[in-house]
This record gives structure tokens, C-alpha cells and sequence, in this order.
């Protein structure tokens, strides 16, 4: 435990679905336009996971038409709306850097199995 | 001169979220209640200050002198005895307490403390020379200073000539880093960004004595 957890415990939120890197996961954003706000969604695979506590951050890779766009967010910020996992990924590293030089069928995640409840 | 200031120990760095979603670097000081011990007026001492203590000292482990300073105050014996000059002492007695209520969000404060002990440093590390070339035939010099000086006139290196020598270890004031939460209940106070020091280390956060001014000339 480090010392300042006594001031992170205040800004962890507890409402965070577990996921790892290779899943895929919707990240509802909250975006201010003026004095509006909507929520976006941001739709990708976790190429990331990094840092721990109040610090930690998660990448979610996506191809935007042709283009890589990659979003860092810190899993704790109060600028995510909600986040949803979408598929599990059945992967071998814990930072999934190759998938940026690969596209198309190569850069598919295969689906992590579960056994049946 | 400051009006105001208070000693606290160094918990670490982490960071909040504003109310605008923004994360907040902030350094979490633990400000225990101080005690006053002695006031010193510029009457009789010279100048103003507050010589003051926190925590929890065994007084067996005191010298006679000491036990005999906390006696005359009728305070209890602290971790050690720090001075917090300021302007006027008029309103404080001894044996009051001072908590972290002291200090409000949003205000500026200087923090003073020692820095970390950075032995004996070289001069890219301790005056941000540059050094010479990677490459082009640098030879074993890549963080040499270069030259320190001329050569028959002067025949000497001049006084004061920045070189490598033992950097850190020293008081270092940091000016104007505002309040981002005052928390007197656990003893806590958060300051945007990094104040001078180990963790553990003791900081005086004192409130700003060259605080920017706003428009109209006011200060905060």
C-alpha cells in the first residue's frame, strides 16, 4: 500500500468491468461542446494496461477508415460515461504493440473460450 | 513577509480529478496540528517568529535543556523544534495548537524544504550544461564542461566558475503552488504540484510571499 492511497481511495471508482489487453471494448466518452454534452463512443481493442491505482491507464486501438487512431484514457477518469466489454481476446502478451504493423485479417484478436458456468 | 505558516511532512505525490475532469498533480502533505512553544517578537529576539512542534517525542529521550524549554511552555514534547518566521505574532499565544484549517483551497503558498541529496554531480546535471558532441570524434568527454577559463591572463580560474561538485542536500523554496484541498480532519493538505524533498521529509508551506498580482493589483 503506498502512502498516498489514502487520497486515491477517494478518486478509484468501483463501477469498471474487469478487461484485459486483446479485448475489445466500448468506451462511452463524455464530450463538452460549448455548454452542450454528449456521449461518443470510442470502440477498439486494449492494447494496453499501465500503471497502477488512481494512475492507471488503458490504450484502445481502433482502424478508422484505414487510419489507426489509438486513445489512451485512465481507467479511473471521471470522463468515462461507462465502460462495456465487447468480446474477450485470447492473447499472449500483456502489450499488444505488433498489432500496429499488421492490418486487415492479420490484426484480428482471436475470441478468448470460457468454460461454461 | 508571510502571514502565516505551518510545518508538515511529505506523504508523496498523486494525483485528482478537477471538476472539469482534468487529473490534478498534487503533493499530499500531512500537516499534523503544531503546537507553539516559544514566540519570538522583534522586540526581544530580534525578529518575529513562531518556534513551534508536532508529534510525539518520549521526553526521557530529551536533553535537560530541552525538557526544561517544553516545560516552560507547558507543552508537550515534539518531534523537533522549527521556526516559521512571520509578520506578526501578535495573535498567537504559546500553547496554541495550529491545524491544516490554516490553509483554504485555492490559495498560493510557498513550500520550503530540503531537497534530495544528489551527491557529487557532474555539470550537465548540476548547472544543465550541455556537454559536448555525441559523435564527430568526441572521445571519452561527452559530459565534460568544456573550458573553465582563459589562459596565461587570467592563469587562474576565476571564483565562482559553475563545475561539478555536490548538488541537492539544500534548502529550496518553491514559490506559489496554489491550495487544491485543505483537509484538517486527516490531517492533510494537497498542493498542486512538487514540493522540494524526500518523501518523509519535513516541509514548511507558508502562504505566498511573492504572490502574482491580479488585475487591479490585488493578490489572490
Amino acid at each position: 500500500m503506498n502512502p498516498t492511497d489514502i487520497i486515491d481511495r477517494d478518486s478509484l471508482r468501483d463501477d469498471i468491468p474487469e478487461f484485459r489487453p486483446g479485448d475489445t471494448v466500448k468506451v462511452h466518452v463524455r464530450v463538452v461542446e460549448g455548454t452542450r454534452q454528449r456521449v461518443q463512443v470510442f470502440q477498439g481493442a486494449v492494447i494496453r494496461r499501465q500503471g497502477t491505482g488512481a494512475r492507471e491507464t488503458f490504450t484502445v486501438r481502433k482502424v478508422s477508415f484505414g487510419v489507426g487512431v489509438e486513445r489512451t484514457f485512465p481507467v479511473h477518469s471521471p470522463v468515462i460515461a461507462r465502460t462495456e466489454v465487447v468480446s474477450l481476446g485470447n492473447v499472449r502478451r500483456a502489450k499488444l504493440y505488433y498489432l500496429r504493423d499488421l492490418h486487415g485479417k492479420a490484426a484480428k484478436i482471436k475470441e478468448r473460450r470460457t468454460a461454461r458456468p | 513577509m508571510a502571514t502565516k505558516a505551518i510545518v508538515g511532512e511529505k506523504v508523496g505525490m498523486t494525483q485528482i480529478w478537477d471538476d472539469q475532469h482534468r487529473a490534478i498533480p498534487v503533493t499530499v502533505v500531512r500537516v499534523a496540528p503544531v503546537r507553539i512553544v516559544q514566540i519570538k517578537a522583534a522586540g526581544t529576539e530580534g525578529y518575529a517568529a513562531l518556534q513551534v512542534t508536532w508529534g510525539f517525542r518520549r521526553s526521557s529521550t530529551l536533553t535537560k535543556p530541552e525538557r526544561g524549554h517544553y516545560d516552560k511552555a507547558g507543552v508537550d514534547p515534539g518531534r523537533r523544534l522549527v521556526e516559521l518566521r512571520i509578520d506578526d505574532v501578535g495573535a498567537y499565544q504559546v500553547g496554541q495548537e495550529l491545524t491544516a484549517d490554516l490553509l483554504q483551497a485555492g490559495e498560493l503558498v510557498d513550500a520550503i524544504a530540503v531537497s534530495k541529496g544528489k551527491g557529487f554531480a557532474g555539470g550537465m546535471k548540476r548547472h544543465n550544461f550541455k556537454g559536448l558532441g555525441a559523435s564527430h570524434g568526441t572521445h571519452k568527454k561527452h559530459r565534460a564542461p568544456g573550458s573553465i577559463g582563459a589562459c596565461a591572463t587570467p592563469s587562474r580560474v576565476f571564483k565562482g566558475t559553475r563545475m561539478a561538485g555536490r548538488m541537492g542536500g539544500q534548502q529550496v523554496t518553491t514559490l506559489n503552488l496554489e491550495i487544491v484541498r485543505a483537509d484538517p480532519e486527516r490531517e492533510l493538505v494537497l498542493v498542486k504540484g512538487a514540493v522540494p524533498g524526500p518523501r518523509g521529509g519535513m516541509v514548511v508551506l507558508r502562504d505566498a510571499v511573492k504572490a502574482p498580482l491580479l488585475k487591479g493589483g490585488k493578490t489572490q
